[in-house]
């Protein structure tokens, strides 16, 4: 398959249907890479045209923000948005709640309005849609617990989505100790997941992965890159990479649908 | 005589609600430090998360439901009783015993003995929030922030909450007009107490409980603006001006946003601003309602409890960022009062609340949810850390790094922008070996 650039499609004279904000995360970190050609062959299965920035796309400014530097956020801020609005973008869907949520709701008052979507919302409304018939599949019947990001969850107030499309494959999903508004965060928002944390007891991805491992899941669902680091290494420092993986919902619903190995 | 008790009741009333005012005006100017923001949108919504929030304590019950249902009654207690003031002040005033009985008769009655179980229930519960805080080992109420002063101020409201409604209730046991005609639930326990009694006896217990309950309550009164104990009055407010925005969205630094728009468009010549800050260093940068929040928190510590930070060890206790704020505050407010003299040594929120404390923040957002009154300890942080960051210069080295990645390649890590679009390459190939 291609992945057209939006500029290759207003070249060809066409408008995507929506703008993919791959990330940074999904574009150079080898594990997220790989959500973003799942998601990627599921938008193409399910007939939908959409647009990368390719090598235009930046950095939203989101780990410099919350660390601290609003100064260089908004460089970045508003030099995606030039580059947004010069193409005209109107629809983005995003694999990560953090580029989901910048571009969602502080880009707007720097002059970035667009409706912004999170891929498991997007992936909710194919499936609600009838463009991605899913039924059943790989993950019929398996247990698999999910990990709330907190920029998605508590942030922006979205839970149901992720769950109902972990629905649409009748898997058994079990909740851990905490989740949804209670979801205990992984430990890599704040910019926290550039530096090593504070002296303390415990690391917080340890503390997290614990509850999974007491679900009895093999297979912790997420929806963000950088939980998906945290939790992997959690997985890691329990001495369970045998027992237990970290998936995306857009990798699930490839596998469920046999796009992906 | 009777004119005598009349002007003292009026002199104590007078002076208690004196000095009360004057506590809130010191407060209300302490609030007013803050910077202005407008938060008088959305009405309707607001009013709504009032209702649900501090009327109808909607997180209360969920979050730990039986703290939280003994919540409630001490709450319904304190409010529901307080009509009762009403009539001890028209009676302190006028000399008169009971004025609304005669008028409500039996609603009076009923109302009394509904009263007396609200009244047992506020006691019970405080016995039972005192082995809680003091017999029982729980974290929350154990934690080093809490250490002293907070700690007490604790079992004093408590302990205060339990005398009034004692009073109350030997009020209404020694009174002879209730033991004649009608049974008070609990009151009526007491009755032997006051079997033998002559009238003219009977009748001074009645008048010192009486007495001891409106001088308690004005005690009370002038003791809540100095305690963690002012939820009682601030969390409507507080509530009321609950950040509407989704909980991620951080506010955009409009200083920043003025000098970016002069880069991009020289045409654009920034307003010019005296004494620029970025960040807050102390008190007078966070707006008035961070410093709302500061004073509505009643030190519960639910959000600690959730920090995924705290609870794996780390200093940052968003309680104490609350604490620490309010203390600050007092301390500003009483320098500029002339109370406290100047500091020998510069002080700012920074000599409270430390920078290994600030960077600790995943952002999460838990501290915030939980807030029974929705305070929000995050806002503080994140506006600290940037001060840290942009006045300061003291971003830890791996951040450093991070910022000079996404200045020069757009991206956190070190890899060239012309790299991005690779995995779509990838793709591509991947599909090619597939179909051959």
């Amino acid at each position: 398959m291609k992945v057209r650039t939006y500029a290759d499609y207003l070249a060809a004279g066409e408008t995507p249907e929506i703008l993919f904000w791959v990330g940074c995360a999904g574009s150079f970190d080898q594990r997220a890479q790989r959500v973003t050609k799942a998601f990627a062959k599921i938008l193409d299965y399910a007939g939908v045209k959409f647009a990368v920035l390719g090598n235009e796309e930046s950095c939203t400014g989101d780990p410099a923000k919350r660390a601290g530097n609003e100064f260089l956020f908004q460089m970045q801020a508003s030099n995606n948005i030039a580059v947004l609005n010069g193409y005209g973008v109107k629809k983005i869907v995003a694999t990560c709640p953090h580029c989901f949520n910048t571009i969602k709701n502080e880009y707007p008052e720097l002059g970035g309005n667009y409706e912004v979507l999170h891929h498991t919302q997007f992936l909710q409304s194919l499936i609600n849609e009838g463009r991605l018939k899913i039924k059943g599949g790989f993950y019929k019947g398996k247990k698999i617990t999910y990990h709330d990001s907190c920029y998605l969850g508590r942030g922006n107030g979205v839970y149901e989505a992720p769950r109902e499309v972990i629905a649409a494959m009748e898997a058994d999903l079990v909740e851990m100790k905490t989740c949804r508004s209670k979801g205990m965060c992984c430990g890599a928002g704040g910019a926290q997941v550039f530096k090593e944390s504070e002296k303390g007891k415990k690391e917080i991805n340890t503390a997290r992965i614990e509850q999974a491992i007491e679900t009895g899941a093999k297979v912790v669902a997420s929806n963000c890159p950088f939980c998906m680091i945290m939790l992997q290494d959690g997985i890691k420092a329990c001495g369970k990479e045998n027992d237990m993986k970290v998936i995306d919902i857009a990798e699930l619903i490839a596998k469920a649908e046999d796009l992906i190995d | 005589m009777q004119y005598l008790s009349q002007i003292l009741f009026i002199l104590i009333l007078g002076a208690g609600v004196y000095f009360f005012y004057r506590s809130i005006n010191r407060i209300i100017r302490n609030i007013k430090l803050g910077k202005d923001i407008d938060l008088s949108d959305n009405k309707a919504k607001r009013w709504k998360n009032m209702l649900r929030f501090a009327v109808g304590q909607g997180k209360m019950t969920k979050i730990k439901p039986i703290a939280g249902i003994l919540h409630v009654f001490v709450y319904l207690g304190f409010v529901l009783i307080n009509i009762e003031v009403l009539e001890i002040i028209i009676d302190g005033i006028a000399g008169t015993h009971r004025v609304f009985r005669p008028v409500l008769g039996g609603l009076y009655d009923f109302s009394i003995a509904f009263f007396e179980i609200l009244g047992l229930l506020v006691i019970i519960s405080c016995i039972i929030f005192l082995f809680r805080r003091n017999a029982m080992k729980i974290y929350r109420f154990q934690s080093p922030e809490l250490k002293g002063w907070p700690f007490f101020d604790a079992n004093v409201i408590l302990v205060v909450e339990i005398v009034l409604m004692v009073a109350l209730i030997v009020m209404n046991a020694a009174d002879r007009s209730f033991q004649a005609d009608a049974s008070m639930p609990v009151s009526s326990f007491l009755y032997p107490m006051f079997e033998n009694m002559s009238d003219s006896s009977a009748h001074l217990w009645v008048q010192a409980a009486w007495w001891f309950h409106f001088v308690g309550i004005l005690w009370f009164l002038n003791y809540v603006p100095y305690s963690k104990h002012l939820h009682i009055i601030l969390a409507f407010p507080n509530t009321y001006y609950t950040n509407l925005d989704p909980k991620a969205k951080f506010k955009n630094n409009e200083l920043v946003s003025n000098e970016v728009k002069a880069m991009m468009d020289t045409s654009f010549t920034p307003p010019t601003v005296e004494n620029p800050r970025f960040g807050v260093k102390d008190v007078e940068d966070l707006t008035w309602k961070n410093l709302l929040d500061a004073y509505s928190c009643t030190e519960c510590g639910r959000c600690t409890s959730v920090c995924p930070a705290n609870t794996t060890g780390k200093l940052l206790s968003p309680r104490k960022v609350m604490m620490d704020t309010r203390d600050r505050l007092e301390e500003v407010g009483k320098i500029r009062d002339g109370v406290l003299p100047e500091p020998e040594q510069p002080k700012d929120l920074h000599t409270y609340i430390t920078k290994e404390e600030l960077l600790a923040c995943t952002t999460c957002n838990a501290c915030v949810e939980v807030c029974p009154i929705n305070i929000n300890p995050m806002d503080i942080i994140v506006n600290m850390r940037q001060y840290l960051v942009m006045e300061e210069s003291a971003a830890p080295q791996e951040w450093n790094m991070m910022f000079s990645n996404i200045e020069n390649n757009g991206a956190p890590w070190q890899f060239a922008q012309s790299e991005r679009a690779n995995w779509a390459i990838d793709l591509e190939n991947e599909s090619k070996k597939d179909e051959n």
